[in-house]
């Protein structure tokens, strides 16, 4: 089981995710952001939070031009596990692995500070240790977390079953208060929450380590 | 040769920062605005013989996110 954390210049989750892919019992390759390609044998590739490129034109824009971004593009293409948290679900939706966009936050305030979540399918690799409506804990921290769609796509989003997260007090503004979207495969999830910050019982909760820890289970090898 | 791009988030789509501007203004007492949307402008040095066609390419690719923005170019 393996998984790669993309490392561009202004990334700050990066290791955080490592670790918690790390503690779900993944063997992880940090790649920078100059790498054209990924590591072989890779399951999962991890987008992390941040501030790539400083946040310059629009958040994530510089990095999803980027040339490993490209392979990211290549591996969900191929039906390959993505997980993009925060900047990394902002990277997502700027290559257009995701549908979408992440506004600046209604409030126009950067917010930090853990919020609750429903789970709105357990139906994916990423959210299947959790139950359909329960409710989790996370952490946010985000200046432009404001998710945009249109209304076809937010009704396709729905159709498919593929809103994964909703706020239960939407912090932000999003349309349908949504919080993390899954491709139409279901293999990539975005979302601005952080679960690597809620992976240990240090970080004051543990309700993101069920992310991790499905994972595992479904990309442990037979 | 050089092109100037306008940026601008889709009409519909929620602007916090040009409304933030609008209650600035209106604060200050400039009672006559009704609205105020914020964009961005970019400008390109261009090499000889670039055609609008190759900046309408960048706007597509990079400059905007055609999701929620709208661009225009003026070649000067």
């Amino acid at each position: 089981m393996r998984a790669a954390v993309i490392v561009f210049p202004g990334s700050n989750c990066d290791r955080d995710l490592a670790v918690a892919f790390g503690q779900a019992g993944f063997s992880v390759d940090m790649v920078w952001h100059k790498d054209d390609r990924l590591p072989e044998g890779v399951d999962i590739v991890g987008v992390p939070g941040g501030f790539s490129y400083g946040d310059y034109l629009r958040c994530g824009a510089i990095a999803a031009r980027s040339p490993v971004c490209n392979a990211v593009v290549e591996h969900a293409e191929r039906g390959g596990y993505v997980l993009g948290v925060c900047n990394g679900f902002q990277i997502l939706t700027e290559t257009g692995i995701l549908p979408g966009a992440l506004l600046r936050n209604a409030g126009l305030k950067y917010i930090c500070r853990t919020v609750g979540l429903r789970v709105e399918t357990a139906d994916s690799a990423f959210t299947g240790g959790y139950g359909t409506g329960d409710v989790i804990d996370i952490p946010i921290a985000h200046h432009d977390g404001n998710y945009f769609a249109d209304d076809d796509t937010l009704a396709r989003l729905r159709g498919e079953d593929r809103v994964a997260f909703t706020y239960q007090d939407n912090p932000n503004g999003s349309r349908d208060d949504i919080a993390g979207i899954l491709s139409a495969n279901r293999r990539v999830l975005g979302m601005m929450p952080h679960p690597e910050r809620a992976a240990d019982p240090g970080h004051g909760g543990s309700d993101g380590t069920a992310v991790f820890r499905a994972l595992a289970g479904v990309l442990q090898p037979a | 040769m050089k092109a100037r791009v306008h940026v601008m988030l889709k009409t519909g789509v929620l602007d916090p920062q040009g409304e933030a501007v609008r209650h600035a203004l209106t604060a200050m007492g400039f009672d006559k605005v009704e609205g105020v949307r914020q964009g961005k402008v970019i400008d390109l040095d261009l090499a000889e013989g670039a055609t609008q066609a190759d900046v309408a390419e960048m706007c597509e690719k990079l400059l905007a996110n055609t999701v929620i923005e709208r661009y225009e170019i003026e070649m000067v």
